[in-house]
């Protein structure tokens, strides 16, 4: 029985490994198609030039960095209150009846294909930004609204489980003491989850900046450095998306560099989750 | 699929928050194991905090199952006999309709028909992970020893909304306003708003075609919003009545409106008697004289009643007593 078990553990010790072994090799093949590209432009050229004309041979991808952050934080401000309001009222406030069909009903946010959702933003937001607020609708604002959507799912799932998983005792310690429904989710019940919290407002982040299907369809692409909400962008990945059927030779590779790029930013972000959330518990 | 995507986000928050301190840990955990036990637990702990560092922690034992499974999914449909053409999005409609009637005269053949873009066809050939390629841009450098067949040609119509009361430019307004010099519709006549340009992405054989026509050293403005394929050029500019756009001609529908270029009017007879300059050749791209299966793919592309076909959905063909009817 007990060796058994051991080989069962070992097997998925294996199967876990391969795993990681493919990432590595994923990892591999970017830094060895990208980096050349990068070393023979300049990283400063490279990452600081505002002009990406692959014909031309100016791979500058600053004006992208700079779109993806705008497009994330567009998503953040506005997913994160909306989130976080949503967490709290479907795991305190709520009545049951209305939880059985709330919970699935967030969860299904998750499952619909990017693709559905950047439809939707180009044939409802996109005329809608188009006809009222100016531009060419396909816009920075357009993406961020609809990435605050996507993110949505990941924030609550992930904040509620964190207050779910809280002592039963916390809560009714705070009620006995005397506090408020309210001053216990505030005061009591927020803080303790609060690492659970950052971590899934850090995933979101994660999930935003990874997004490419919907943003190829509802950023317009534009290279351009924007300068307002209403302008258009283009984004690390969609970058990627857009022109990687027809890249060849340096373009390609300047492919890979920008996931280079995308692949520092995402691991600075889940260190920063970690960091963070440790920093909290002690 | 909406279980599964449900339980990926489960799968990502319960991961992540093992790799995390939980903030309540269970009483008594690190007493009952033993030593050896603790070891085999850490590394577990560091597989998953790498696996989250790179945002990968969904992969897991179903995850590569359900891949095998589609692997060989997809190796047994490929096992069967037929032929696989990749390339360029401008001609994939075309060859996805002469696939289909091509099929239907020869029921036992299969024919794939992928995009991807001219050059991604073109490495496909020549990697031979696909048969033929389609190209729609004359080939460049070593491309040139491919074996390459026009099989029809394609004429690039510069549209606009509709609406838009502007009908006839100049080659010479047209680069002006794709290269930023001219920004708004009063400079042409037009009414007083912004011109947005569309184009499309670096790499694509429409876009070098009209970089090749039009543009000349000029570059396209960098402010132009960016579509990956002729059809949602097409409906970009369709959806807003301040665009400007190029797509091939066989696709303008009646939500776009091709503009005259100097009086000249893009159809059959000012592309035949050459009035019309923005033509470029739509290939068929082979890594030698073909055989067999795709030989006769490509006899038939070429046999009148194809080409007939080609000529009703707008392209040129390249038989020339077809193209004067």
């Amino acid at each position: 029985m007990n060796l058994k078990e051991k080989i069962i553990e070992k097997i998925f010790l294996l199967i876990a490994l391969s795993s990681i072994t493919i990432l590595a090799l994923i990892t591999f093949f970017i830094f060895e198609e990208g980096i050349p590209l990068i070393l023979k432009v300049g990283p400063k050229a490279f990452l600081l030039g505002e002009k990406w004309i692959p014909s031309k041979g100016l791979f500058g991808i600053f004006p992208m960095i700079v779109s993806s952050f705008w497009v994330t934080f567009g998503a953040l401000l506005l997913g994160i209150p909306l989130g976080l309001a949503c967490t709290i009222f479907l795991s305190e406030l709520i009545p049951p009846s209305i939880g059985i069909l709330l919970r699935p009903a967030i969860q299904l946010l998750a499952a619909i294909p990017s693709v559905i959702y950047g439809f939707w933003g180009l044939i409802v937001l996109v005329p809608l930004i188009q006809n009222y607020l100016g531009g060419p609708g396909l816009s920075i604002l357009a993406g961020s609204l609809v990435l605050s959507f996507m993110i949505l799912p990941t924030i609550i799932t992930i904040s509620e489980d964190s207050l779910k998983a809280l002592p039963p005792s916390y809560k009714a310690g705070a009620l006995a003491l005397g506090a408020t429904h309210w001053q216990t989710i505030w005061r009591v019940l927020i803080p303790a989850a609060k690492s659970g919290i950052v971590a899934s407002i850090i995933l979101g982040m994660g999930r935003a900046i990874g997004e490419t299907m919907a943003m190829i369809m509802i950023l317009g692409n534009a290279v351009k450095m924007p300068n307002s909400l209403l302008d258009s962008a283009r984004t690390l990945t969609t970058n990627i998306g857009i022109e990687m059927g027809y890249a060849s030779g340096d373009h390609r590779q300047a492919l890979f560099a920008t996931g280079i790029v995308l692949f520092f930013i995402i691991m600075a972000l889940n260190t920063l989750a970690i960091f963070l959330s440790r920093r909290r518990v002690h | 699929m909406t279980k599964s995507q449900v339980s990926k986000t489960k799968q990502i928050s319960s991961a992540f928050q093992a790799a995390l301190p939980s903030p309540t840990p269970p009483r008594g955990e690190g007493k009952v194991g033993t030593t050896r036990n603790r070891g085999e637990g850490r590394l577990g702990h560091w597989v998953l905090v790498f696996g989250n560092y790179l945002g990968f922690g969904i992969w897991n034992l179903g995850f590569i199952f359900l891949l095998l499974f589609f692997l060989i999914g997809v190796g047994c449909q490929r096992s069967k006999a037929g032929i696989t053409v990749a390339g360029s999005t401008s001609v994939e409609s075309f060859a996805e309709l002469l696939a289909e009637e091509y099929i239907s005269r020869h029921p036992e053949s299969q024919i794939y028909v992928q995009g991807g873009g001219s050059t991604a066809g073109i490495e496909a050939v020549m990697s031979r992970t696909a048969n033929i390629g389609m190209c729609s841009r004359p080939l460049m450098g070593k491309e040139k020893n491919l074996y390459a067949v026009t099989i029809a040609k394609d004429a690039i119509a510069i549209i606009l909304h509709p609406k838009n009361p502007i009908q006839d430019l100049s080659l010479d307004q047209i680069r002006e306003v794709f290269s930023g010099k001219i920004r708004n519709w009063k400079e042409l006549g037009g009414p007083d708003h912004p011109i947005f340009l569309v184009t499309r992405e670096e790499g694509s054989g429409t876009r070098e075609a009209f970089q090749k026509f039009v543009m000349g050293k000029e570059d396209i403005g960098l402010e132009a919003l960016v579509q990956d394929s002729n059809g949602a050029v097409r409906q970009v500019v369709a959806s807003n009545h301040n665009t400007i756009g190029y797509i091939s001609l066989g696709l303008v529908n009646d939500q776009v409106k091709a503009l005259k270029i100097s009086g000249v009017e893009p159809n059959m007879t000012n592309i035949d008697n050459g009035r019309y300059t923005l033509v470029r050749p739509f290939l068929f791209v082979f890594n030698e004289e073909p055989v067999g299966e795709a030989k006769s793919f490509l006899e038939f592309v070429l046999s009148p009643l194809a080409q007939k076909l080609l000529l009703k959905e707008g392209l040129v063909p390249v038989l020339p007593k077809l193209a004067q009817k």
